[in-house]
Formats: C-alpha cells, structure tokens, sequence
C-alpha cells in the first residue's frame, strides 16, 4: 500500500484531475474578482462624474457691492421692519432696482445683470435682521447672478467673461460655499435654487410611507405567517403579495391618481398622496422579506414558549417576532431606498409641479428630491446643470443616512438578542 | 418465553454460545471425573485416582475463566432479561460444577485408603447410586443448553431416589461397623464417599432451580420428595 | 475482627415500590383508547395509561413507534401540527383536557415540557426563568420574582452556578447547562406534571448523569414522564416503564419486572437487543 510505485492517489490521470480542479478554481476566483472589480469601477466612474459636476453647485461667486441705502430709492419703515410684518413690507420694496442700480454705479453698465434672485434674497434677508443697515452706507457681498455664476466657474458668454474679468481685476469676486443651496426652495433662478424644499418634501413623504407600510406590512406578515390558516385562499393571497412587489412603479402613480386624487380628492403633489402611493408599493417588499425573516425563527423556540404556557399571541410578540426583526428591518431599507429613488408614480401625482415654498406640514404641495432632480436636469439655463449633480450627491448623502439609520437599529436588535 | 432471534449484536451471541460452552465443558469434566473415581474405587486403580486428584485442577482453572467471562460479559454488554438471567445462572452453575468436581477429588482421595477392601455388600450399591447422580448432573446441564424448564423439574424429582439409596447404604454400612469393629475405618470412608455422591445428587437439584429461574423467570415451587432424613 | 451487625443499618426499602397502590388511588393523568393520526396515518393506536403523581413513568420503544407523539398528546402540543388529529379521552385530575373548559395555556402551564434538543430562550438567563410566572402573573412584585427565579434555579441544581450571572444570555452556557436552565424554566410556572422528551440525548455522560440525579429529586414534587430511547437511563430513572412498538403500548409494569422478567415477547426482544 505504501510502495512507490505510483497507486489511484498519485497516477497521472488522478495528477491531471487535480491540476484541473486548481485551475478551474483559480479560473472561478478570477472572474468572481472581475465581477466584484466591474462594479467597482462603475460606482467609481459614477461617484467621481457626480463629485466633479456637482462640486461647483455647492459654491457660489460672489460680489463686492457697495451700496448708499440713504441715497437709494429704498423707501422702507424702519419701524415696521422691526415689527411682524417686516418680510412683506421688505418684499414690496424695490429691491431688484436698488441692486441694479448700485451695480452699475459700482462697475458700470455692463453690470446691470450682475446680481439676480439670490442677491435679493440676500439683501431682503439682511433688511429684515438688521434695518438699521438702511440708514447709512455698507459694502455687501452679495451671490452673483447665473450667468455670471456659471462664466466664473467654466465658460459663459463674452459679455458675462468679460464682467467677470473686470471684477477679478478689482478683486471684487470671491467664492464662497453656497449655504443658500441647502436652505432655499425651487426657483426659476439657477442661483438661487436650493434643496431644502425638496429635502423637506422627500423627509414628510417618507414619513407617511414608512408610518403606513411598516406596521401594515409587518402585521400582515405576521398574520399571514403565523395565524393564517393554509388553504386556497392564503396560496392566492402570497401569489398576489408576490406580484404586486414585481409590478412597474408607475402603475402605482395611475392607481393614486385615480384613487387618491380622483375619488378622494386630496391635495395634488401633497406628501400624504406621495406617501400612501409609495407606501402601496413599499408594502408588499415588507410583507415578503417579513415572512421570510419569521420563516427561519427555528421552531424551537416556538415550541419552547409554547411549552411554558404562551399563548399563540405572546409566542409571536414575544419571540418570533423579536427574533425576525433584523430580517424585516433588512427588508424595510431595501423597500425605503427603492421608494426613495422613485420619480415615476410620483409625476403621475402631480409632484412634478412648481412648488417654490418648503411645505409645513403632510398636507402642503411640495416635491421630492429625485422628482427636483429631474425637473433641473429638464431646464434650459446652463446654471442648472451643476445643480442637478450637486442634488444628486445631496440624495446620495440622504439616501445614506437614512440607510445608516436603518441598519444601526437593525445590528442594534441582533446584538441584544 | 423463547429466545426468537439472535441478537442484532452478534457478537454478544457469540459471548453467550461461549459462556454457555465453557459449562458444558465444565460438566463434562465433573461427570467424568465421578465416573472414573468410582471406577478407581471399585478397580483399586491407585494410579488413576492420583489422576483424577490432579485434573481437579482443570475444573478451578475453568470455573476462574466462566466467572471472568460472565463479569465481562454483565460490564459490555449489558444483558437484560432472559439474557441476564442466564448469565447470572451461568456464574452460579460453574461454582456449583467446580464443588461436584471436588466431591469426585475427595472421593479420589479415599481411594488408597480403601487398598483391603473386601467384597463389602454397600461398596456394590455406590456404583449404581454414582450413575444416577451423574444422570442427574448430565440431565440437568442438558436441560440448561436446551433452556428446558420441564426437564429441570424432572431431575429434582430424581433426587428421592438417590437420597433412599444414600439411606440404605447407612444402614448397611452401620451394621457393618457393628459386626467388627476393624471394618469401622473402611466404612467410614464409604460413609463419606456416599455422602459425597448424595451431595453431588443435590447439587444436581441446585442446578436445576437455577434453570428453571433462567428460563421462565419465577422460583421453582418447593421441590418434590423430601431430603434425606440424615 | 468481627463486624458489629447491629451496626450495620439497611436501607430503607423504596416506599413506591414497595407497596403497590392500591387500585382505587387516583392517577394525576390518565390516557384511554388515545389514538393520533396524521392526515391518514395511523400514529397511534388505542393507547390507555395511568400515571401516577409521586413516580417517573419512562416511555421506551423504537424510532418511530408513537412514544414522543402520545408524550405530545398529553399537554396539547400536538394541536400545532395542522395535520395531526387526537381521538380518545385524556385526563389530568379527572377532567377531560380537550374539552372547550379546559384553557390549552393553563393546561400547558400544569403540564410543563423539556425538549429534546435544549431550547433556552435568547434572552437572559434571569429572563428566561422569569418569563413563564410573568406572563401567567405567579409574582405580585420583583422581590417576588427574584425568589421564584431563585427558587426554580435552585432546584434545577443550576443556581450555584449562575447566580453571578444572571444577566448573561442563556444561550451562552454549556449544553447541559442550557437544558438544566430549560427544566429550571418549566419548574418556574410551578407545574403539577413534567414532561421530558428524550432530554439527555444531546448531552454527554457527566450533563446526563446530573440531569437523571436532579429528575430523582423532582419526583416527589411533580409526576414525571420521560421518554428515552436508552434503555439503561430508563432502568436507572423511572419506577415505572411503559414499552411502545409501532403505535402501540405492549406492556407497562415495574420497570424492574420490565427489565428482568417482561411479559411480552416485544418487550424482551427489545430490550434484550433482538429487535430487527
């Protein structure tokens, strides 16, 4: 047995078997590498065109302006400015002309369209803090307009180039990080466009779909799985739950707009439609991932509560349930990143609208982030362009803290139990 | 109850075939030594008495390798039931064999004490009351092969005729003595060597109730006839 | 020297098994013409046993022959398998317990269950004591609760070694550790009926030996049915043995009578080792 003449273990036929094995295997791990490598690089390719276009959206140029409030045509109380009605009084102010005319005196007439929205938003909002700016002379900053904006960071029109020029020489430009971008709503001005609105819609959304889906969709697969009992009928039922988390998104758009908008008649683009449509899609993702987390709750612990006098409810909320919650958080963050990214259902409610004000509350009109993102990428001003990327890193880091959030619960759960 | 089937462990019936081998041997070698000290006694063989005294040897020497087989056989395999009770009765048998086997050795002993015996009326009567002992001794070890109740109840009822025998030979002997006295040493021997062979005979029943419990499992009921009255 | 036999003292003879009791003497359960049946298949055949609250009853028998399946019946566990169907009249104190009056969740708080494989809750070792006597409300306050968690503990033989750490998960200690915590459990609802399905056959010799000392110490508090594939532990733990063989209950006597002199032939081809 142990001679050295060569046995079934070290014959060259068994010698080839095993060199091919190897290299199969080799072969094998080489392209699980390629793979994993591939998609790698995408995500790269994707994180680094996002950062490179979006980066300039977070900053803004900026210019010197010095400004004679007392010589302006700036008629403004500073005693109502004080008071509750400070914003409208300041709002029916001349503002725009001020500026324009304050740019020109500074740098001449070719900087009549220096300043846009931004800048009068600026100022308004400098008025209203502190009125007694108005009595004398003061040097603002204040944002730049679009197209200068967009000539100082790449390439816009001769007149803008020139401008921009003009204002280096005199160092009167800076650029700054544009805070406006996270605070502001939609506007038509690219300058003045900021996601806050967009965040605030998007955050009241997914709060009506994850208040709306989790406890329905964790009940439902709590029913279905334990107290259900296994005929026809439930078959149909997992049939239906199976398909339904399978059906285009859009559909569900038609069915809140039929359902909620038509027949009910609730609030166009408002974040409790958004919601319930989002929640009608997010649900079956639930049920299903639900079910299979309570699935492998091994039985013994079952039959462990059973033994001790449970009864068939304490079992389940006790320790089934308990147990199968890591998985059913799992299946919460898949079904919340999906709801988050989705723009389809949402047009079709009417969240493609205008919406220039943060809403306040469900009811209000507003619109989500992916929805705002396209909506940028359809304009026609060129400003709009580094917006929309800068938008997209702003859902990324959303859609990342949110999934932070989830999956810190769901390791939090795991560990206790 | 009957044995139906082996054991799914061969093995362990392999280790009761050879528990159960090693009495029969052991009964062999008992019967067989009576058999020739009675020879002895009757043919002065000197020679063959001092054989028979030595052979014992044997018979200890397997009764140390039943009882060690036996213990080993309780510790491994764990026996239950009938199985148990048979290897218990197997432990209890061999040392009731060895004692049969050094009742043949004492009578072996006597044999050249008993060099001028004449024609004495009792030394007749031993050979036939040794060949119903040794039937009984045969009988009985068949009937533990065989696990065969019945045929243990039937060697106890055997017993009466070896105790009348044993009587008879008493009293023959007695007189004996009293007819003259110098045939007193020799008769006492004859007297031991009877009482020996009635031992074996009871013995013989001893051996039977350990069958009979192995078997079925309940205690024989009082054995038929009564014992010798001396 | 010759020892002083007056100083010899014997033991005291087994009070049950000395003395039969006497027939009129009720059983704590009683089983008659039970039969279980899974969809079409006949599991178990007209099974009719008593057992009495101051013994262990030891069920024994092949793979597959009923024995966890009639251990089963006795607390309801069978009503969770959808297929499973229980004809027959079980009794615990004389009253019917499939009968709509008795509440399935007292009846398996009376009748407690160790499993096979041991199944500590992941919670704390503190928890999983204290959870049947809270959700059954046995304890009015904490202190109270410590003391039956104590007391459960202690009497599983388990409290010496966990009292420092009863805040440690269950799942944490050794496996025969886990099913003493898991008799220790089935204690805490104070049961009047334990019931044990082979739980010593995922333990080693030294877990198995502690876990058949502390059943000899429950026997007077609680009746006690185990079932057993071992032969020998069912020989060393109960005074009464019941043998099942294909659904049927053959023979149930003196476990020492079963195991030296058994009635039926099944029984001693089982248990001699002749069986297949």
């Amino acid at each position: 047995m142990n001679s050295a003449a060569p046995n079934r273990w070290t014959a060259d036929a068994m010698r080839k078997r095993v060199r091919r094995r190897y290299s199969s295997e080799r072969w094998f791990h080489a392209v699980g590498l390629g793979a994993v490598a591939l998609s790698v690089l995408f995500l790269a390719f994707l994180l680094t065109t996002m950062a490179a276009k979006g980066f300039g959206g977070f900053t803004q140029y900026e210019a010197r302006l010095p400004i004679d409030f007392a010589r302006s045509d700036l008629f403004l109380d500073p005693a109502t400015l004080r008071g509750p009605e400070a914003a409208q009084t300041v709002a029916g102010a001349d503002i725009e002309g001020t500026l324009t005319k304050a740019a020109s005196a500074a740098y001449g007439p070719q900087a009549a369209e220096l300043f846009g929205d931004a800048a009068v938003n600026r100022l308004s909002s400098a008025i209203v803090a502190n009125p007694d700016i108005l009595k004398g002379q003061s040097t603002l900053w204040l944002p730049v307009s679009s197209k200068v904006d967009v000539a100082a960071k790449t390439k816009g029109d001769d007149k803008s180039e020139a401008l921009v020029n003009a204002l280096e020489q005199r160092q009167s430009l800076r650029r700054t990080f544009n805070t406006g971008f996270l605070t502001a709503s939609d506007s038509t001005d690219p300058s003045a466009v900021g996601v806050w609105g967009a965040l605030k819609g998007t955050f009241f959304t997914i709060l009506v779909t994850m208040l709306l889906a989790f406890p329905i969709g964790v009940l439902a697969a709590v029913y279905l799985e334990e107290f259900a009992p296994r005929n026809r009928w439930t078959d149909m039922i997992e049939v239906s739950i199976n398909n339904l988390a399978a059906v285009p998104s859009i559909i569900f758009g038609l069915l809140g707009l039929a359902v909620f908008l038509n027949t009910m008649n609730l609030t166009r683009s408002a974040p409790i439609v958004g919601g319930m449509t989002l929640a009608l899609m997010t649900m079956p993702v639930i049920v299903i991932a639900g079910r299979n987390a309570i699935k492998t709750v091994p039985p013994s612990i079952r039959d462990a509560a059973l033994g001790v006098g449970a009864s068939k409810m304490q079992v389940t909320f006790h320790h089934v349930l308990p147990l199968a919650l890591p998985g059913i958080l799992t299946g919460t963050i898949i079904g919340m990143a999906r709801a988050l990214g989705e723009t389809a259902p949402l047009l079709m409610i009417g969240m493609r609208a205008f919406v220039a004000a943060p809403p306040h509350g469900i009811t209000d009109p507003a619109t989500v982030l992916p929805v705002q993102i396209f909506l940028w990428s359809d304009e026609v001003d060129r400003g709009f362009v580094e917006k929309t990327s800068a938008a997209i890193i702003v859902l990324l880091l959303f859609m990342l803290a949110m999934n932070g959030l989830a999956i810190y619960l769901r390791n939090r759960f795991e560990q206790r139990w | 109850m009957q044995q139906a089937s082996g054991h799914t462990l061969k093995a362990f019936d392999e280790d009761i075939e050879r528990l159960r081998a090693l009495i029969s041997q052991m009964g062999g070698l008992a019967e067989h030594s009576i058999d020739e000290a009675m020879r002895c006694l009757i043919q002065r063989d000197l020679e063959g008495a001092a054989l028979i005294v030595q052979d014992d040897k044997k018979l200890d020497a397997l009764e140390i390798e039943t009882e060690k087989r036996a213990v080993q056989l309780i510790a491994l395999r764990a026996p239950m039931a009938a199985d148990l009770r048979d290897v218990v009765a197997a432990l209890k048998i061999s040392g009731v064999v060895e004692r049969i086997g050094d009742y043949a050795k004492n009578i072996a002993k006597r044999v050249p004490l008993l060099e001028n015996v004449g024609k004495i009326e009792p030394l007749s009567l031993l050979p036939e009351m040794a060949r119903i002992s040794n039937e009984m001794v045969h009988d009985v070890l068949d009937a533990f092969v065989e696990r065969d109740a019945e045929a243990a109840v039937r060697v106890c009822e055997r017993d009466q005729a070896v105790d009348d025998f044993y009587d008879s030979i008493f009293r023959a002997l007695l007189t004996h003595m009293m007819e003259n006295p110098h045939n007193i040493g020799q008769s006492a021997h004859l007297l031991f060597v009877a009482k020996n062979l009635e031992r074996v005979g009871d013995h013989a029943t001893n051996i039977a109730e350990m069958v009979y419990y192995a078997a079925t499992g309940q205690h024989m009921a009082d054995r038929p006839g009564k014992s010798s009255s001396y | 020297m010759t020892p002083n036999h007056s100083t010899i003292t014997l033991p005291k003879p087994e009070v049950a098994d000395a003395v039969e009791p006497p027939v009129e003497r009720n059983p704590k359960m009683s089983a008659e013409s039970v039969s279980v049946f899974y969809g079409d298949k006949q599991a178990l055949k007209d099974v009719s046993i008593k057992i009495y609250d101051d013994r262990v009853t030891a069920f024994i028998g092949p793979s597959g022959c009923g024995k966890s399946t009639f251990l089963r019946c006795l607390n309801r566990m069978n009503d969770t398998i959808p297929s499973a169907r229980v004809t027959g009249k079980i009794e615990l104190d004389g009253k019917d317990i499939t009968s709509t009056a008795m509440d399935v969740v007292q009846l398996r708080a009376r009748v407690g269950m160790v499993f096979q494989k041991p199944n500590p809750f992941p919670k704390s070792i503190f928890e999983n004591v204290a959870y049947g006597p809270r959700i059954h409300g046995l304890s009015s306050s904490k202190s109270e609760l410590d003391g039956i968690v104590e007391s459960s503990l202690k009497r599983a033989g388990l409290w010496d070694e966990v009292k420092d750490r009863l805040s440690e998960s269950g799942t944490a200690l050794s496996g025969g550790q886990q099913q003493r915590l898991c008799i220790a459990r089935a204690i805490a609802v104070d049961p009047e009926v334990i019931l044990m399905d082979e739980p010593c056959s995922a333990l080693d010799p030294i877990a198995t030996a502690k876990i058949e000392e502390l059943i000899h110490e429950l026997r007077g508090r609680y009746a006690i049915a185990i079932v057993t594939h071992n032969m020998q532990q069912a020989a060393r733990v109960s005074q009464r043995t019941a043998f099942f063989h294909l659904g049927e209950m053959v023979e149930y006597g003196k476990t020492s009578e079963i195991f030296t002199n058994p009635r039926e032939q099944r029984t001693q081809d089982y248990i001699t080792g002749r069986y297949g």
